[in-house]
């Protein structure tokens, strides 16, 4: 294709990705950088239905002349990355020096918010994407092996975990596993222990979570590698079969090695969306439990009544610098692929 | 395209008509654009502004329970989304903070004859808001339950734990008590709640800075684990949509409850005639000997926004005022939708635990310009300390590490 061509082809989502993606990116840079202008503050006499009391207020008229002044704020520069909400280099620094062993520096480092959000958030991308491309690609060789007539219905019934908004299946989900709920309920029955609560316990929401990751991310990979395998060709499984190759080394050496660049592909995507990890711990009410980096963005600008931009926009960049550090190995491997290619 | 706009002309006209009937605000025009939070009170004031709106009065409502989050992006923009916003003593605090609601002194003088004076929330001197309801967190009890265990009715927090209990020794309930403890704003509010009855204070006097951390700090983190330990194990996803249903399926003996949720526990749906008769709303309770009660007064009130054309803000503040009238509440079932602060208010059975903690001395919610950050601080680290990860002090020291780091960024600290 010729240079110009190409480019008028790729204009309106250059255009769509500069306007919605790179903008707003540069913007939520900047804004990570600032800090409010510090308050003007006055004594004021409130009045209530309850009482009359002093209290204090912010000044209008000074704070309007010093926004009018510096519209952004006071400049922080990496104040807020390093702060104790964030990176809390010098908490870290003083749980490091009043630590006596490894183990209580990790306790020191989970009571601060970013890395206790840090953990959930790396253990569920780590245990879900393996999990998520293994199990897809048992269910499409076993609904490949189905008889044509049942194969619709069952795709579409793998689908579904899909299709249901994430919200609405863990709600569903967490009612389920209410101590009231049927699987709640079932549970308690099976271990005879009338206190078990998945909603309790810490190790236990974290179970429930992971498992409801991988059931609600598996028919993705399912329907990437059923497309796969429709491609698979039928003489290389035949001359396979006729080395008399069990059904299992067919799988093992033919079609795993044709499915490599899908498993790149879905591994790419589920390490993004999994480390932005969120709707879950909203659905299970369960941040009392486990948060994670998209959670605690949610909570500076929506959990109380004042607003926290500055602090959103510096864990909004520390996840976008979180993805591509877990992407690297995997974009190493495109590039040299793609160089092989080239020569 | 012309008969789009007749159609549209012809709608508007018609609406008009039949609207034009019901009321006679006195506006002669403008725009009425209403912010709510979602529950049955703001329903029926909201609804009886409406009626003020005619063929030269344009009328339009949001009632969302997000309210919190849009007010101040919308009511920034000029001309602002909302003309009026309703509001409680915490979600009016950014409002202010970013002077988004005009004074209504003049308004006021001109239409507001008939108001009261406690319903004028004001700021420095000046009117800001007038507040239509007030509303408080209070003790339940099912006093059959109580009665069958033989103990009086509690008045402080250590007559629950021992009535607590009596009512699991003696076999009734596995986990008689509850109280708003989801991990969100409501376990915050729990916080200050049994603060404010063991008398503590949130800052150090005049400034910024956290207080929270000493003896009073350590017995309210105390108080509130002993309570959750009779409470379901789940107790951090529990907020009012949790409890009510789990008491009106006769699961639970006491709870600290909103008073505007007593209505819903006492009318005759959604539970069985022995636990609603059994119900009975209590003041809130004292703890560790204090004379005052462990909750916080909260009223409701509308604001009319600052960037909005005089016009519309007397057409708003008309409608409001026709919205919150004595009519409201006297039309069928307005009057137990709230401990309403209008003279035709006749408190019933559900707002008897509301009275009672007002008549008590309750504590207003700070209207403090930083409170809403402590508040969130609170909620972010109590789960931890009522989970039994980490001791009172830690606990206490990182709410006050939290709520120093949102302050620098916001500016009340330096």
């Amino acid at each position: 294709m010729k240079h110009k061509t190409f480019f008028w082809f790729i204009l309106p989502s250059l255009a769509a990705m500069l306007l919605f993606i790179a903008m707003p990116l540069v913007s939520v840079t900047i804004q990570s950088l600032f800090v409010e202008h510090d308050q003007v503050l006055v004594e004021v006499e409130n009045c209530t239905p309850f009482k009359c009391e002093s209290s204090v207020a912010v000044d209008q008229e000074a704070t309007a002349v010093l926004r009018e002044e510096r519209p952004l704020g006071q400049f922080n520069g990496l104040g807020t990355y390093t702060n104790r909400s964030h990176l809390a280099f010098a908490e870290v620094g003083e749980a490091w020096n009043a630590s006596g062993s490894l183990y209580d520096f990790g306790a020191q480092l989970m009571n601060l918010p970013f890395y206790k959000a840090l953990a959930f958030t790396i253990t569920y991308t780590a245990v879900v994407t393996p999990f998520v491309i293994v199990l897809g690609l048992a269910i499409a060789l076993g609904v490949n092996a189905l008889p044509q007539l049942v194969k619709g219905p069952t795709i579409f019934c793998s689908l579904l975990p899909m299709i249901v908004t994430p919200l609405i299946g863990s709600l569903i989900l967490f009612w389920m596993v209410d101590a009231d709920g049927i699987l709640g309920a079932a549970l308690q029955r099976i271990f005879d222990d009338d206190q078990l609560s998945l909603k309790a316990s810490h190790s236990l929401t974290w179970i429930m979570l992971i498992v409801y990751g991988i059931w609600h991310s598996a028919p993705f990979s399912f329907i990437v590698f059923y497309a796969g395998l429709q491609t698979v060709p039928q003489e290389t499984l035949e001359a396979a079969q006729i080395d008399g190759a069990t059904r299992w080394q067919r799988v093992r050496y033919v079609v795993v090695p044709y499915m490599t660049p899908l498993v790149v592909f879905i591994t790419l995507m589920q390490l993004m969306d999994n480390f932005r990890v969120f709707e879950p711990i909203v659905g299970f009410s369960a941040s009392a439990k486990a948060t994670s980096l998209s959670w605690i963005i949610f909570n500076d600008l929506r959990g109380g009544d004042i607003q926290l931009f500055g602090s959103a926009a510096a864990t909004s960049l520390l996840t976008i610098l979180g993805v591509v550090v877990l992407l690297m190995p995997v974009l190493i491997r495109t590039w040299q692929e793609f160089g092989r290619k080239v020569v | 395209m012309n008969m789009m706009k007749t159609m549209a002309a012809g709608a508007a006209v018609t609406i008009g008509v039949a609207t034009a009937a019901h009321a006679d605000c006195g506006i002669a025009s403008g725009d009425v654009r209403v912010l709510a939070n979602d529950f049955p009170a703001l329903h029926a004031v909201v609804s009886k502004a409406e009626e003020c709106a005619s063929s030269t009065v344009t009328f339009s409502k949001n009632h969302t329970t997000e309210h919190r989050d849009i007010q101040v992006a919308a009511m920034t923009a000029n001309p602002s989304e909302y003309t009026t916003a309703i509001v409680a003593n915490s979600s009016v605090v950014p409002l202010l903070n970013g002077g988004l609601i005009r004074p209504l002194d003049d308004l006021v003088a001109k239409h507001g004859q008939g108001l009261k004076k406690n319903q004028l929330i004001t700021i420095d001197g000046k009117i800001m808001a007038i507040a239509f309801m007030a509303n408080a967190q209070h003790l339940v009890v099912r006093k059959d339950i109580l009665d069958e265990v033989g103990l009086d009715i509690p008045e402080t927090y250590e007559d629950v734990l021992a009535a607590a209990e009596a009512i699991e020794a003696a076999g009734v309930m596995e986990h008689p008590f509850a109280m708003l403890t989801m991990s969100d704003w409501n376990l915050g509010e729990e916080f200050v709640n049994m603060y404010l009855g063991h008398g503590g204070e949130f800052f150090k006097p005049g400034t910024a800075e956290p207080a929270v951390n000493n003896e009073k700090g350590v017995a309210t983190l105390n108080m509130l684990k002993a309570l959750v330990e009779y409470s379901n194990p789940d107790f951090l996803t529990y907020n009012t949509g949790v409890v009510a249903p789990i008491w009106e399926s006769g699961n639970l003996a006491m709870a600290q409850m909103w008073g505007s949720s007593m209505g819903q526990l006492l009318d005759d749906e959604g539970s069985t005639e022995e636990v609603v008769s059994g119900t009975l709303p209590v003041g809130a309770m004292t703890v560790a000997g204090g004379t005052t009660p462990a909750s916080s007064l909260w009223w409701d009130g509308f604001t009319i926004a600052a960037n909005i054309s005089d016009e519309d803000a007397e057409a708003t503040f008309l409608a409001m005022l026709n919205g919150i009238s004595n009519e409201m509440v006297m039309e069928e079932g307005n009057n137990d939708k709230a401990v309403w602060l209008m003279d035709a208010y006749k408190p019933g059975m559900a707002a008897a635990g509301i009275a009672a903690t007002a008549a008590a001395g309750a504590e207003p919610y700070p209207m403090l310009p930083y409170m809403g950050l402590l508040h969130g601080a609170f909620f972010a680290e109590l789960p931890d300390f009522l989970q039994g990860n980490e001791s009172a002090e830690q606990t206490l020291a990182d709410i006050e590490a939290a709520y120093i780091t949102a302050a620098k960024e916001k500016g009340f600290l330096q």
